[in-house]
């Protein structure tokens, strides 16, 4: 029998939720484990990608915190081996953009994964504010907030040699519309709350 | 004038919940000519059918209308209740209360009328029925075999040993299929070819069977227990009269390297060939696309010149044989998926990747390396060999969705039969589930766990790449919290899917079967039917209706046997004679009738004066070929067609009934 | 022949020889590649790691202003903004719904119009008809061909054939006389975004990359996406480090190597640019001629 998809058991299963935010079934699995066998990252992972799977088919709460909390998600590099592979189709790297996202709502970042997500919150605050990619802005931006203060200082003086960096941030024309494409999405998000 | 009796089922709550049968019985009592109604709870019981008897001689009825279920499910129930009761069976109809009316509809007062207006047609139907009389048509006792491979083989000795002829056709040069390929056979592990080729030389020995290899049915006409087969019988440039098989011809045949077929393209054979060793009949054909003398204008011509008994006839050509059979059994087997097939390991290009049926040549001591397991790539013993089963089955996205059911019963067996010829070797499998369901099957597969120390792996394989000579499988294993496994095999091994025979569409449109959306044979229905068609007088065996194993292919291939056997136990069959007749005095001659008719049922007729001269010619319907579909008389111009059970008045008188004093309430 | 240009933010910084070969080789061609006025950057990984309304909306605005500017097609050099900009074309065009929201999002009225190509696309549609005619030095090298991820994946949103062993790349630079390499690394992932946060992974998974195309007897290995490229030259030290191995194979952009086969000047190609040296005597031992290549700045390995 098929669960009812009414606003109760929306809020409880979170592969329910997937399934109406992605349209992805995560009932499609039956653990053949080929994602893992591909995964260039399974090594580094806490929850193997077929494991992932596996916990959000049971509706376990304790195990989708455990997803949510995982390493596993912000480790993922959309390199979408395990979909091109999947015999069932399931579209996994979509899920784990959906996973990451509720994993920041819900402020359940794992803290290993607290670099990555330090890297992709100055990258895209250095967008925001430039427009486009401003590497030297990036990095610095990354580094105040993970304090790897000296890490690539090998490479960068290379770069600056090799005119592979640019001491001006590369500014648009129209930098206040993009500000404001990141304001509106906010506003949306917090419509939808 | 009519007296007509109405007789409403309930079907217990199927109709009685949501329609008012009381009341439907009560209405029908009013409708002109009727002379008797009641309703009663289930009219197909003992006592309903009874009651049905009774009011008929009781009431002197003239028709029975029985509003009740499908007429597909209790139709010649009734008809016999009729019939037990003194009247022509033609005379009872029913009225489908429960698919037209119940079963769609809520409960309401209209449905209630509704379920009266289609008694009250069907009533008015009845009115004008005639007695009708089954026609009867003789059985050929002869069987048509499609496909020589062991289903056919079984279902052909079954069918010679009851007594019937039996002509098989096997568009290979040999019979055998795909069981003369096995090495050995699971679970008893016994040798393929040695339980096989008895069978094989038994058909061809069998008084009772004409075997004709090489050959392809190219048609099929007529109708259960009266088809017409028309066989092409391919030009074998050898005439087999003469030819006492010494093999000359094939040793000396200056092309050799052509991709062997029954090797599973793993040997090489020459133009003319034999296709293996105990190939019956056991003489050679000439395999026209690859030999030269063909492809260059009658260049060569050297197995002509050396052949001792001068069989070779360059100048055959493809013949037709027309025969007339009572019976169908169609065993044209399945095909595999090639290893080209799949991406991830390498698109085919490895050449020490090889499907399961080449590991069967590896393993059969008639295969190329004479039963060892070498490598195609370079001959070497693989130390470590993989099995990867799954390859294309229960795969949606790039195969097939379902499960090719035969392949974790080989690969144990491979893995086993690896073991036993290469002691030192290391065998591992990787499975999602092993499914062993059959007698001593999963006992069989503990054994090579358990005392051949196969390594079984749970998980499916990523990827294979080559690597210094070696192939690198890429896999995990699920049962260990996915620990990464990644072995540097010598040789790997797939399980491919079973699939349909890429010829098997055209066929079905040859014999006017089904199939489903895998292009397997349909049989008419999958639990109680499986060896017969939906069309009467076909039936089908073996893996030409899904993947199966030997056991389950012999199983079927006796079943369908017994079909026929039951059929040909008849001298006359029965038909309903609810088929199309023409006015000889209406009839214009057009013909346009005979042009679509599906069933080739309409022929020429030729009116005479009493001189002997042609008047004019007319339409004349076989009433042995013709299936009652009705397509002439929607044709017919000059209206001059008609069909028992069905004529014009008929369903005329039926649609009109429903203009009456209560179709204004409806609008 | 004027083609809408999307350049993306690496080929303005870390892979400016990106940008610099491939304006070079199509003013062989009479191509000229014109720049999107005021694109923005894609969004990258970050955007669809963190929020799908800005991975859309951010590559949208680009579509939009290369459709206002006329432009049916554009050239996406970036494997990874081609990605991106590409999905955006894609989930787009066929969902309705989603375009009026990012419409809304991003104050800008369009019809997805403007289709990103990639830089094989291009150079198969462009460049490959006429480049036997246009071949001044024939190269001789053996060339393992990477294409990484975002080139061939996802297979059914790309419909890129043999995806797992793909021969795009192969088909163009046997043109130049190049022997491409039959190898097993070419679409496995080199690390990508965790470029900088997971430098580790980087040394693991571009250094299996690095090795099998060495063991494979690989002169150079050639790419067409400037994040693999930083990976496999820019990390080598860490990546040699990593591995306790010497590995000093070269990694070119496609367009490099064409440039190079079309007789270009290596310096215009950029070619003094890598870290992992390209040494004048790759094209001129083997090849048939070469010039000299600045290698002043370089890092040895």
């Amino acid at each position: 029998m098929h669960t009812e998809l009414n606003a109760e058991t929306l809020n409880l299963n979170l592969k329910h939720k997937i399934k109406k935010d992605t349209g992805e079934d995560i009932m499609l699995c039956y653990q053949c484990g080929k994602c893992t066998a591909g995964c260039p990252l399974n090594d580094e992972m806490d929850i193997s990608p077929n494991q992932l799977l596996r916990m959000l088919q049971t509706e376990i709460p304790d195990l989708e915190e455990k997803v949510l909390k995982s390493s596993t998600i912000w480790l993922c590099l959309s390199c979408e081996t395990c979909f091109s592979r999947c015999p069932k189709e399931v579209d996994l790297p979509k899920i784990m953009d959906y996973l990451r996202s509720e994993s920041m709502r819900q402020n359940s970042v794992n803290k290993k994964a607290s670099d990555i997500v330090a890297f992709h919150r100055s990258f895209l605050s250095t967008v925001k504010s430039v427009g486009r990619l401003y590497e030297i802005g990036l990095i610095a931006g990354y580094k105040a907030r993970t304090f790897h203060l000296l890490q690539d200082v090998n490479v960068a003086p290379t770069m600056l040699l090799n005119g592979k960096l640019k001491i001006k941030p590369p500014l648009i024309k129209n930098r206040s519309e993009i500000a404001k494409i990141f304001d509106r999405i906010k506003e949306l998000e917090e419509k939808e709350k | 004038m009519s007296r007509i009796g109405v007789f409403v089922c309930h079907c217990g709550e199927n109709i009685g919940a949501t329609v008012d049968c009381a009341e439907v019985a009560k209405m029908a009592k009013d409708f002109p000519g009727v002379a008797f109604s009641i309703d009663y709870k289930y009219m197909c019981s003992d006592p309903g059918q009874t009651l049905i008897k009774e009011a008929i001689k009781e009431h002197n009825l003239t028709g029975v209308v029985v509003a009740a279920c499908s007429p597909r499910m209790h139709e010649p129930t009734f008809r016999k209740v009729a019939a037990e009761a003194g009247l022509n069976p033609y005379l009872c109809e029913m009225a489908n209360l429960r698919e037209h009316c119940s079963w769609v509809h809520y409960k309401d007062k209209s449905t209630t009328l509704k379920a009266a207006e289609l008694v009250r047609m069907l009533v008015e139907k009845v009115k004008l029925n005639t007695p009708l009389y089954p026609i009867k048509v003789p059985v050929t006792k002869t069987a048509l075999v499609i496909g020589g491979g062991i289903a056919g083989i079984q279902t052909a000795l079954d069918i010679a040993n009851s007594g019937h002829k039996v002509i098989m056709v096997e568009k290979s040069p040999s019979i055998g299929g795909h069981m003369s390929q096995l090495s050995e056979t699971f679970p008893t592990l016994d040798c393929s070819q040695c339980i096989l080729t008895p069978r094989m030389v038994e058909v061809a020995q069998h008084p009772n069977i004409t075997l004709y290899t090489y050959a392809e049915l190219e048609s099929l006409d007529g109708f259960i227990g009266n088809f017409k087969a028309t066989i092409k019988l391919k030009a074998k440039s050898v005439d087999h009269s003469v030819c006492n098989g010494c093999g000359e011809c094939s040793a000396k045949c200056p092309i050799k390297k052509i991709p062997d077929e029954f090797n599973a393209g793993l040997g090489t054979r020459p133009a003319i060939y034999v296709p293996f060793p105990q190939a019956v009949p056991n003489k050679p054909v000439i395999d026209r696309d690859n030999c030269t003398y063909f492809r260059k204008n009658g260049k060569c011509g050297l197995c002509e010149k050396i052949c001792p008994t001068k069989a070779i006839d360059f100048s055959q050509k493809d013949e037709f044989i027309t025969v007339d059979v009572g019976a169908v059994v169609v065993t044209t087997g399945f095909d595999i998926k090639g290893t080209d097939f799949f991406p991830e390991y390498g698109y085919g290009k490895y050449k020490d990747i090889i499907t399961g049926l080449q590991f069967e040549r590896l393993a059969s001591a008639s295969g190329p390396t004479l039963g060892e397991i070498r490598r195609p790539s370079d001959g070497k013993i693989p130390q470590n060999i993989v099995f990867i089963s799954c390859a294309g089955s229960r795969d949606p996205a790039k195969g097939i969705d379902y499960c090719s059911k035969i392949c974790c019963m080989y690969l144990a067996k491979h893995a086993m039969l690896y073991k036993h010829k290469v002691h030192s070797g290391k065998a591992s499998v990787f499975y999602m589930d092993i499914r062993a369901g059959g007698k001593t099957y999963e006992e069989f597969v503990r054994r090579a766990i358990e005392e051949d120390e196969v390594n079984y792996v749970r998980g499916r394989v990523s990827r294979i790449y080559e690597k210094d000579g070696k192939l690198i499988v890429k896999g995990v294993d699920t049962l260990l919290n996915s620990y990464p496994v990644e072995i540097e095999a010598d040789m790997v091994v797939l399980g491919t899917a079973g699939i349909a025979n890429p010829e098997s569409e055209s066929l079905a449109q040859k014999l006017h079967i089904s199939y489903d959306q895998y292009h397997f044979f349909a049989e008419a229905h999958p639990k109680l039917r499986p060896v017969e068609t939906n069309t009467a007088g076909i039936m089908l065996a073996g893996a030409c209706q899904f993947p199966k194993d030997i056991p389950d292919s012999v199983s079927q291939a006796s079943g369908a046997a017994s079909k026929v056997s039951a059929l040909f136990s008849q001298n006359e069959l029965t038909r309903d004679p609810l088929i199309a007749f023409v006015n000889k005095n209406t009839c214009v001659g057009c013909f346009m009738c005979q042009s679509v008719c599906p069933y080739l049922a309409i022929e020429k007729e030729k009116i005479k004066a009493k001189d002997g001269s042609v008047i004019r010619e007319v339409a004349k319907i076989n009433p042995g070929l013709c299936q009652g579909c009705g397509t002439c008389v929607a044709l017919c111009r000059s209206k001059s067609i008609d069909i028992n059970g069905y004529s014009h008045k008929q369903v005329y008188a039926e649609v009109m009934s429903l203009f009456n004093e209560r179709s204004l309430e409806y609008v | 022949m004027k083609i809408g240009f999307y350049p993306g933010c690496s080929l303005e910084g870390t892979a400016r020889e990106y940008n610099e070969s491939l304006k070079e080789i199509s003013k062989v061609f009479k191509i000229e590649l014109e720049e999107i006025i005021d694109w923005n950057c894609c969004g990258a990984t970050a955007a669809h790691s963190l929020n799908k309304d800005l991975a859309l909306a951010l590559p949208a605005r680009s579509l939009a202003l290369a459709e206002k500017q006329g432009f049916n097609e554009i050239v996406v050099p970036c494997a990874a903004c081609y990605s991106r900009l590409f999905t955006a074309y894609s989930e787009l065009n066929s969902e309705p719904e989603k375009l009026e929201k990012i419409k809304e999002i991003i104050q800008i009225d369009f019809k997805v119009t403007s289709k990103p190509i990639n830089v094989l696309e291009f150079i198969n549609k462009y460049i490959k008809p006429d480049l036997k005619d246009k071949i001044k030095n024939k190269i001789n090298l053996n060339i393992a061909c990477y294409y990484g991820c975002l080139l061939v994946r996802p297979p059914k949103l790309l419909a890129v054939e043999r995806y797992e062993d793909p021969m795009i790349m192969e088909e163009i630079i046997k043109i130049t006389g190049a022997k491409p390499l039959d190898w097993a690394f070419k679409t496995e992932c080199c690390g990508a975004g965790l470029s900088v946060s997971k430098t580790d992974v980087v040394n693991k998974l571009s250094g299996k990359i690095i090795d099998d195309a060495i063991n494979r007897k690989a002169d150079i290995i050639i790419v067409a996406c400037p994040m693999c490229q930083s990976n496999l030259d820019m990390r080598r030290k860490s990546i040699n480090t990593y591995l306790n191995k010497k590995l000093d194979i070269p990694v070119l952009f496609i367009t490099q190597l064409i440039g190079k086969a079309l007789g270009l000047d290596s310096n215009k190609l950029g070619l003094q640019r890598h870290f992992v040296k390209v040494s004048p005597e790759l094209f001129m031992q083997k090849g048939i001629s070469s010039d000299s290549v600045s290698n002043k700045i370089g890092v040895e390995v």
